[in-house]
């Protein structure tokens, strides 16, 4: 049997069942954000040490120009290596038979004795005998978005040399859990393939017998990781090594860490805003209902009720309203869950996605839920069981107000009573109207933030593509060429411009600070790849010194004027001193520039090339296609409009949910805050009203009051909004700023006009529904009972 | 002070047959007003006595125009108010009717003086703000908000406000109700003198019998019907009203 006071719960909780899901809905939103943002954060750890433990993923990544497989014995002597293994890798062209444009990828030798490092998994079919010299594992991806299955064969051309590949299995690897093409921005599975060949066979392809090219290493637990990099780098400096690193360069790592760094972001900034506007709802609904019942209050106590009771009546109210939203918040987390999960299998190729107990993270996000709930209702129920009996059947004192500064003002300006009340409605409670207007503000600022993450990629787009890298093709030539190979190039079908680019691997340093990275040379006056300055407007390149992007400046903590020191890697060895002209805005990577021709005087050879830019006649495209992919000299092709427009494919995408998310939890943030708010001003200014409708105050008269005070705490909240926007979107910027991309902090009057007009739109919607309650109103019922 | 006057012939208010119904459709049927006819002659101080749920509020929300009649007809002089839609009522409320209520209603934010400025604000032809509350004998109230003063001034604040757009007739639900004997008075006193300085016709309800001898006239009520009006030969002062 419910006891009455149960009974009382249950009708209050119906009775306020709009403010209440209004409440709901918000704790829920930050509920799902927070089970996501956590659960995907440990499921992602949790598939990452899984799959690289299982599959050996190495700890230290090295290349080498070729170095004898003899120096792989020193390589596992040194102290803290677990285990080394040495491999050949190369770039080739793929011919595949269903496909106009010229793919790209990526050999890798599998050891004779098979691999014991970045150990591929086999998805179907089998790995190629070691003596066979034509059979190749591809990525599982590469497969499917071909149509291949075990025994179809391809053809690719290394070093000028033509290779038809028979397919005996697909596989996954830990070292391609994320995989970009040369130059490209997005994954692209049918253009680019990881091919896993027997060692000989590969060996003999890339003239590589007896040697190596590429290190892996996994460490030993207690391993003093930095020096066994130096020792790695001093055993490879003489065989042209380029400088080995841990995981976090390498690329398909980098990409899964800065992957859980925005979950962990996400997690850590969007909940406790929701949850923070949980508990000030909670806080501004439950006083106000504290004070209605007042009388109601008293005759409990009269009756012989405890304040602990009364106190728990009013703390159970809240967590019923907090149950719904934890209850809401599970079910719309699961289903977010289930929709990253699938958003990563597109994006990563996982095997496996371990599911750590997610019942403790349900248990977190339901208890913080729960507690955002309580803290909001303490006070009302500290105050409902502070009340005196006696004192509390009696009628409370009239709000007390005073005459201050605000008179003289509104005297002078002589407004009219009815926008004194709502002035004077403000001050009187300015906590509440702050608390009301920073809750507004906030729908507003998420809103903000989540725009300029698109006109920001909008920028990044327009200088990348439009301003910077304005060339429709870059081909990467498998090595170095001479300046005759722009001649060469020019005579390719549809090609109507070619620029050279030199890009040779340097480590540039400035005192301590050192970075490893490739100059790239060019010639003066190339109006394909631009160099800009800090303005995005072309720079000419400097006839001495070099050019570095902002993001590599400040890394180094140089200035223009400064010198950096060059020491080249490689089989080149030698150090130059360049003077830093200017620096340059990039934001996709870092870079330095040179002109090709001061290049190739500072290291004493004839200048060089290793890619060429084209501007190419679109009509010709498919004759240049099907030249590119039987020319010998070619690595790979890069289509920069594709690059373009993948690029864009995938923001539009991922824009497109992220909107949806953002605008969602901004409209109920600002529904929640707005419609509580109103509907107490309804409650405390009822009987105001009524008499003012008496009076012969008209309905929209009367309204106006009413809403007059949301619409100015929504006015005022816009440029807090914008503000607190401004700020998030700045952290946002600083946040991603990496090597491997940046973003501008590009903050336009349209971004902060839509994020006013949607949620300005959203206190209306949420006002027009109170001003019906009000519409509804017994005049002369409520002018007829005492307060 | 000009004074709003209508040509003695026709009554303030008269009503022929109005009845008002609550309920119905499923849940018990209330006359709350079963067929009155009335007539209430200009400047007039009219008393209305009974028990509760006899049926005076009920008439006083429909002169007043805050609720509509189940049938019959009322009129204020030549205006039928039970052919007004809401928006024509809340017109006529606006320009001829002041209210006074037991609990004072009046908006806790606002000063003496701006509670009555909400009406003169809005009203065609209005007394200024500090006449109204001078008439009431609250000329050094006025900048008091309500919470700073007593339940009393508080109700000569609501016969300002009622008094202050020169209303045609004046509504008192209960005027002293919440009132001691002292204060009462007082605000009987500010009844009286509006109703004999400028002639406005006064409906006041009430539970205390010793008003009626304040009245030009009594109506009784019972069970939503009118059972007596008795003229006053001779009548008191309010000051001379015992509670």
């Amino acid at each position: 049997m419910l006891h009455a006071l149960d009974r009382k719960l249950l009708r209050d909780v119906w009775r306020l069942k709009a403010q209440a899901l209004a409440i709901s809905l918000v704790l829920a939103c930050g509920v799902a954000i927070f089970l996501t943002g956590l659960g995907m954060v440990r499921a992602l750890d949790a598939t990452l040490e899984d799959y690289y433990n299982r599959q050996h993923f190495a700890h230290v990544f090295a290349s080498a120009r070729r170095a004898p497989v003899s120096l792989l014995l020193d390589v596992e002597a040194i102290d803290g290596v677990q285990a080394a293994e040495a491999r050949v890798v190369g770039s080739v062209v793929l011919d595949l038979a269903d496909r106009s444009a010229p793919a790209a990828g990526r050999i890798i030798s599998l050891p004779d004795t098979g691999p014991t490092l970045n150990v591929p998994l086999l998805v179907s079919g089998r790995f190629p005998s070691d003596t066979a010299r034509n059979e190749v594992v591809v990525t599982e991806r590469f497969a499917a978005a071909n149509g291949f299955h075990p025994g179809d064969r391809f053809a690719a051309i290394a070093d000028g040399k033509r290779l038809n590949l028979t397919i005996t299995g697909t596989v996954r690897s830990p070292e391609f859990i994320y995989t970009l093409p040369p130059g490209g921005l997005m994954p692209d599975d049918s253009g680019y393939a990881i091919i896993w060949m027997p060692h000989t066979a590969t060996a003999g392809v890339f003239g590589m017998s007896g040697a190596f090219n590429d290190l892996t290493v996994k460490l030993r637990r207690d391993a003093h990781r930095q020096a066994v990099i130096d020792e790695i780098d001093r055993l490879l400096t003489p065989w042209g090594g380029v400088g080995a690193h841990e995981r976090d360069l390498q690329m398909s790592h980098a990409f899964m860490q800065a992957e859980l760094d925005q979950l962990r972001n996400m997690s850590a900034v969007l909940p406790p805003i929701l949850f923070g506007v949980t508990a000030f709802l909670v806080n501004m609904v439950l006083g106000r209902i504290v004070t209605l019942e007042r009388s109601e209050i008293g005759l409990l106590k009269a009756l012989g009720y405890r304040d602990s009771e009364i106190a728990m009546h009013y703390l159970m109210l809240a967590t019923l309203v907090a149950a719904l939203g934890v209850c809401l918040g599970w079910a719309a987390g699961a289903w977010l869950s289930s929709g990253m999960s699938h958003l990563y299998a597109k994006f990563f190729d996982f095997p496996w996605l371990v599911q750590p107990h997610a019942i403790d993270v349900y248990a977190i996000a339901g208890l913080i839920g729960l507690a955002s709930a309580g803290i909001g209702a303490l006070r009302a129920a500290w105050a409902a069981a502070a009340l005196a009996p006696a004192v509390a059947m009696s009628p409370p004192a009239p709000p007390a107000f005073r005459r201050g500064a605000l008179d003289a003002i509104s005297d002078w300006l002589r407004l009219p009573q009815t926008a004194m009340m709502v002035l004077r409605g403000l001050l009187r409670w300015p906590l509440r109207a702050a608390f009301t207007s920073l809750g507004l503000s906030l729908g507003v600022a998420i809103l903000v933030a989540s725009n300029f993450m698109l006109d920001s990629l909008d920028a990044v787009i327009d200088t990348a593509f439009f301003k910077s890298n304005r060339q429709h093709a870059t081909l990467a030539l498998a090595n170095e060429r001479p300046l005759s190979a722009v001649d060469d190039a020019r005579h390719l079908p549809g090609v109507l411009a070619v620029e050279p680019q030199f890009d040779l691997p340097v480590t540039m340093s400035v005192g301590p600070r050192e970075k490893k990275l490739a100059i790239s040379a060019r010639t003066p006056g190339g109006d394909l790849a631009r160099t800009l300055n800090v303005d995005e407007q072309p720079i000419a390149l400097p006839e001495k010194g070099v050019l570095l992007s902002a993001t590599l400046a400040e890394h180094l903590d140089v200035q223009p004027g400064d010198q950096v020191r060059v020491t080249l890697s490689g089989l080149r060895k030698g150090e130059m001193i360049l003077p830093v002209a200017a620096v340059t805005q990039q934001y996709i990577g870092i870079g330095a520039y040179m002109r090709l021709d001061s290049l190739a005087a500072h290291l004493g050879e004839a200048p060089r090339v290793t890619s060429l830019n084209l501007w190419i006649d679109a009509n010709a495209l498919p004759d240049l296609q099907s030249a590119l992919k039987t020319m010998p000299a070619l690595a790979t092709s890069v289509m920069l409009t594709d690059v373009r427009k993948s690029f864009q494919d995938t923001i539009s995408e991922n824009v497109r949910i992220n909107t949806v998310l953002f605008l969602t939890i901004s409209v109920l943030i600002t529904i929640g805050v707005a419609y509580n708010g109103a509907r107490i001003q309804l409650s405390e200014r009822a009987r105001e009203l009524a008499s003012l409708r008496i009076l012969g105050f008209t309905r929209a008269e009367v309204s106006t009051i009413l809403l007059g005070e949301t619409a100015l705490l929504a006015v005022m909240a816009q440029p807090i909004g914008w503000l607190i926007g401004a700020w998030i979107a700045w952290a946002m910027m600083a946040g991603f700023d990496s090597d491997l991309y940046r973003i501008p902090l590009v903050l336009t009057p349209q971004n902060f006009a839509s994020a006013s007009l949607v949620t300005l739109a959203a206190v209306t919607a949420a006002a027009l529904l109170v001003r019906r309650r009000l519409d509804k109103a017994d005049l002369i019922a409520v002018l007829k009972t005492r307060e | 002070m000009s004074v709003k006057r209508a040509t003695q012939d026709i009554p303030a208010f008269r009503t022929r047959g109005i009845t008002k119904i609550y309920g119905g459709r499923g849940t018990a049927e209330v006359r709350a007003l079963d067929g009155v006819d009335l007539d209430l002659p200009e400047g007039e101080l009219v008393v209305l006595l009974g028990p509760s749920g006899s049926g005076k509020s009920t008439l006083l929300n429909i002169l007043g125009g805050l609720d509509h009649a189940s049938s019959g007809q009322a009129w204020f002089r030549d205006q039928d108010l039970t052919a007004m839609t809401d928006r024509q009522l809340t017109r006529y409320r606006r320009d001829n009717v002041g209210f006074v209520f037991q609990f004072y209603n009046l908006v806790a934010s606002l000063t003496a003086r701006e509670n009555v400025a909400l009406v003169t604000d809005v009203a065609p032809d209005p007394m200024r703000p500090e006449d109204a509350l001078a008439l009431v004998g609250l000329q050094d109230r006025q900048d008091h908000f309500p919470a700073q003063m007593s339940g009393g001034e508080q109700q000569r604040v609501a016969i300002a406000r009622a008094i202050a757009k020169r209303p045609g007739v004046l509504l008192c639900d209960e005027p002293t109700g919440a009132l001691d004997s002292r204060t009462g008075t007082a605000v009987l006193a500010a009844l009286e003198d509006v109703n004999t300085r400028f002639g406005t016709t006064t409906l006041v309800i009430t539970h205390n019998a010793g008003i009626r001898k304040m009245a030009h006239r009594v109506i009784r009520f019972q069970d939503g019907r009118v059972v007596e009006i008795k003229e006053n030969k001779t009548r008191i002062r309010a000051h001379e009203v015992t509670w």
